[in-house]
C-alpha cells in the first residue's frame, strides 16, 4: 500500500493514529485530579511534539543512514523560522507561502554549508557544522540584527510591514487561505477536556506527510547507498559510485526537513527568535535521536517525544507541588525528598534527570527506546512458539 | 596493444624510489601476475591503475584512455574493478545489497537520485544480482548480514561485487594473502571458474608461487620498483633472475 510493505504500513499507521489521537492519548488525566499537571494533550505542547518529530526524522537521515554527525542542525530550524516570518512580513501569513519559502530558503543554505563541511569526514564534519551554526547565531546578534531583530526577536508589524499580498482587512495572524490556525474546539467529557486546535492538525498532518515520505527514502535505493557509505565509504568509491553527492542529497534534504520544521514554528506562533539556533539546541536534536534509536524509523520520533515532554512537564514542577503529591510522608521525609528533587531532578533542574535517564539509555539499551521496546516485546513474545524471522531484506524499523 | 598500457611509471615516497620506469602491457582476455618479493612495490603499482595514487611520471592507459587523474569511482566507471587484500565489503548490509549496489553503479552511474522508489521494485536489478550469488554458490546466504561471513566468503562475495559489474579488468591484491591452504585452493578454483566462465581479463598479484603458477598466462616479476622479466610461467620458474630476486624465499 502507498509503495510500502506491509510492516511499514502498519508503522505509518501507527504514527498516523498517534498524530490524530495525541489530545486524547496525551491527556489521561481528569483536570481536577491532581495528576493533570502531567498531561501533555495542550496544543502548545502538541506542536512541539510534531515539529521536534519532524527535525528528528529528517536528522535521522542523514545521521541514521550516513553515519554523518551534524552538531549544526538547530542552525536550519533558525533559518526556516526567520524566513517564514519575513514571508509574513513582506507578502502575508497564508503559511501555504511561508513554509514552502522556509524549506527552499533552508534547502539552499544547506546545499552551502553541507558542501563545505563533507570536505570533511567524522569529527572535523560534526565541528564544521557546529561552526556554521555558531557563526549564524552569532551573526544574528550583531550584524544581522536588521534580518533577525536580534536581541528583540522578529515578529510581524501589520502597521509598517509591506505585506503586500494581504488584502484590506486580512488576517494578522497565520492562517491557511483565511482559515485562523488557532481556532479551537474543546469537548468536555466527564472530568476530562480535550483541546483540538487547526494548527496542531496542521503540524500532525505535516508530520505523517513528512514520515511517509522518510520511510520511502530509507527504502529506496538511494537509501540503500547512504548506509552503504556508512558501511565502507572506500569500497563505494571502488564501486564506481560517488559519494559525495549522495552525502550532499542526504545532507540538505535533513536540512530541509528542519527548515520546514523551523516555518511550522513560526506558523504556530508568529515570532522567530536566534536563539533556537543556540548550539545546546543542536546538541539536544542529537540526544533526541540517540535516546529514541539512531537508524531506526521510529526511534527519533520517540526521543523528540520523550525530551519534549520531559522539558516541559518536568521543568515546571515546582516546589509546592512536590509538597502536595509527597504530603502522605512524614513532614522531615516530605522535606528532604522536595529538597532533592527540586534541587536536583525537577524544575530548573530538569537536566540532570535527563542526563541520567541519558546515560541509562545509552549504557544498557544502547539501541535507544526503540530497543527497549522491542526488548520488553519480546520478553511478552516468548511464550508463543517463535514466529520465524522474516525474509525482507529490510533494515529494522 | 593491451588493454591496459603502463609506461615509463614512476613513483618516490620521500628518498624511496617505489616505482622505477615501470612499463607493462596487459593483453585483454589473459590472466597476468605480477609477482615480486616484499616491498616490491607491487600495490603501488596497482594503487596507480586505480585512481588511488598518482605516479610523478609516465602513463598509465586503460582501453585507449589514460587513467592517471581519475577519481577511483571514475576508474570504476571506466571498467576496472577492485578486490583489496582484505576484503572490502559493506558489513552492515545483507550479501544480497552488497551485490545489488555494484549493480546500480554500473546501471545508473556515478550517481542518481532514485529517492522514491522502492528497492524490492528494482527486480532486474535483484535477479542479476541473484544470478551472480548463484554463481559463486553463496545464493542460500542472500539474506544474511555480510558481516557473519567467513573470511572465505567475504572474499567470494567481493569477488562476486566486482564480477556482477562485467569489468574489462580485474585487478586483485593478493587475494589469498593470509589464508589457509584450504581456502587458497578454494579462491583459486573460483578465479579459474570465472575464467572459464566469462572472458575477463585480469591482473593479479600474488606472493604466493603456488596461486601464480595455477592461473597465470603471462608473469611480470617487480623487484625493488623495476620490472626484471615478463614471460611465460614456464619460462620464469627456473629464470635465474627470478632466482636471484627471490633468494631466500622457500616458495620457488
Ligand atoms: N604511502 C606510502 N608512503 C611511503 N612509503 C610507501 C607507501 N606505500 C608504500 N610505500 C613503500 O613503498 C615500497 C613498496 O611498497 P608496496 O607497493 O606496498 O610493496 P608490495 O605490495 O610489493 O609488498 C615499500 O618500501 C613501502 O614501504
Ligand atoms: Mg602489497
Amino acid at each position: 500500500m502507498l509503495g510500502l510493505n506491509k510492516k511499514d504500513f502498519s508503522l505509518l499507521l501507527f504514527v498516523a493514529f498517534l498524530a490524530i489521537a495525541a489530545p486524547f492519548l496525551l491527556n489521561p488525566f481528569p483536570a481536577s485530579s491532581s495528576l493533570s499537571f502531567l498531561n501533555a494533550g495542550y496544543p502548545a505542547l502538541m506542536q512541539l511534539f510534531a515539529i521536534f518529530a519532524i527535525v528528528l526524522i529528517g536528522f535521522n537521515i542523514l545521521f541514521g543512514l550516513t553515519g554523518y554527525l551534524s552538531f549544526g542542525h538547530a542552525a536550519f530550524i533558525g533559518i526556516g523560522s526567520y524566513t517564514a516570518m519575513w514571508m509574513y512580513k513582506l507578502l502575508n501569513f497564508n503559511v501555504i507561502i511561508a513554509i514552502p519559502m522556509a524549506m527552499l530558503v533552508t534547502g539552499i543554505f544547506a546545499l552551502l554549508i553541507g558542501w563545505i563541511s563533507l570536505r570533511r569526514t567524522g569529527i572535523y564534519f560534526s565541528i564544521l557544522t557546529l561552526a556554521f551554526a555558531e557563526m549564524a547565531y552569532r551573526l544574528s546578534y550583531s550584524v544581522l540584527t536588521p534580518i533577525t531583530g536580534g536581541e528583540t526577536n522578529l515578529s510581524p508589524d501589520p502597521v509598517n510591514d509591506p505585506m503586500v499580498l494581504k488584502s484590506e482587512g486580512g488576517l494578522t495572524v497565520p492562517h491557511l487561505f483565511g482559515f485562523d490556525l488557532n481556532a479551537k474546539t474543546t469537548w468536555e467529557v466527564g472530568s476530562w477536556s480535550f483541546t483540538f486546535e487547526a494548527g496542531y492538525y496542521l503540524c500532525a498532518l505535516i508530520l505523517i506527510i513528512s514520515f511517509y515520505i522518510a520511510i520511502r527514502i530509507f527504502r529506496s535505493p538511494f537509501g540503500m547507498m547512504l548506509r552503504a557509505i556508512k558501511s565502507n565509504n572506500q569500497r563505494m568509491s571502488y564501486t564506481g559510485l560517488n559519494t559525495k553527492p549522495y552525502m550532499l542529497a542526504a545532507f540538505v534534504i535533513s536540512g530541509v526537513y528542519a527548515g520546514l520544521a523551523g516555518g511550522l514554528l513560526v506558523a504556530m506562533d508568529a515570532q522567530a527568535g536566534a536563539e533556537r539556533m543556540f548550539w545546546t539546541e543542536s546538541g539536544t536534536i542529537v540526544i533526541m535521536a540517540i535516546l529514541g534509536g539512531v537508524g531506526t524509523l521510529l526511534g527519533p520520533i520517540l526521543g523528540a517525544g520523550a525530551i519534549k515532554y520531559m522539558e516541559k512537564i518536568l521543568s515546571s514542577i515546582s516546589e509546592s507541588q512536590l509538597h502536595t503529591w509527597l504530603g502522605i510522608l512524614p513532614d522531615w521525609l516530605e522535606d528532604a525528598m522536595v529538597y532533592i528533587l527540586a534541587n536536583f531532578f525537577v524544575g530548573h533542574a530538569w537536566h540532570l534527570t535527563l542526563g541520567l535517564v541519558f546515560m541509562l539509555v545509552v549504557i544498557f539499551v544502547p539501541g535507544g527506546l526503540v530497543e527497549l521496546g522491542q526488548r520488553i516485546g519480546n520478553r511478552f513474545r516468548r511464550k508463543k512458539p517463535d514466529t520465524a524471522p522474516s525474509g525482507e531484506t529490510t533494515p529494522a524499523e | 596493444m593491451g588493454i591496459l598500457e603502463v609506461k615509463g611509471v614512476n613513483k618516490r615516497f620521500g628518498g624511496l624510489q617505489a616505482l622505477g620506469d615501470v612499463n607493462l602491457s596487459v593483453e585483454e582476455n589473459t590472466v597476468h601476475a605480477i609477482i615480486g618479493p616484499n616491498g616490491a612495490g607491487k600495490s603501488t603499482l596497482l594503487n596507480c591503475f586505480v585512481g588511488k595514487l598518482i605516479p610523478d611520471s609516465g602513463s598509465v592507459m586503460f582501453d585507449g584512455q589514460s587513467v592517471l587523474g581519475r577519481k577511483p569511482y571514475e576508474i570504476n566507471q571506466m571498467g576496472i574493478s577492485r578486490v583489496f587484500q582484505t576484503p572490502e565489503i559493506f558489513t552492515d548490509l545483507t550479501v544480497l545489497e552488497n551485490v545489488m549496489i555494484p549493480c546500480f553503479a554500473k546501471r545508473d552511474g556515478a550517481f542518481r537520485m532514485h529517492a522514491i522508489e522502492h528497492v524490492g521494485s528494482e527486480a532486474a536489478i535483484r535477479e542479476q544480482a541473484e544470478q551472480m550469488l548463484d554463481d559463486v554458490s553463496m545464493l542460500d546466504k542472500r539474506h544474511m548480514d555480510a558481516s557473519s561471513l567467513s573470511r572465505g566468503d567475504k572474499r567470494r562475495l567481493e569477488m562476486a561485487m566486482c564480477l556482477v559489474q562485467d569489468p574489462k579488468l580485474l585487478l586483485l591484491d593478493e587475494p589469498t594473502a593470509g589464508m589457509a591452504r584450504a581456502d587458497t585452493n578454494n579462491t583459486i578454483d573460483l578465479l579459474k571458474e570465472i575464467k572459464d566462465k566469462r572472458d575477463i581479463t585480469m591482473a593479479i598479484i600474488e606472493h604466493d608461487m603456488h596461486v601464480v603458477f595455477s592461473m597465470a598466462e603471462r608473469i611480470t616479476v617487480l623487484a625493488q620498483g623495476t620490472p626484471l622479466v615478463e614471460d611465460t610461467p614456464d619460462n620464469i620458474k627456473g629464470h635465474p633472475k627470478v632466482r636471484e630476486a627471490y633468494l631466500g624465499e622457500a616458495q620457488v
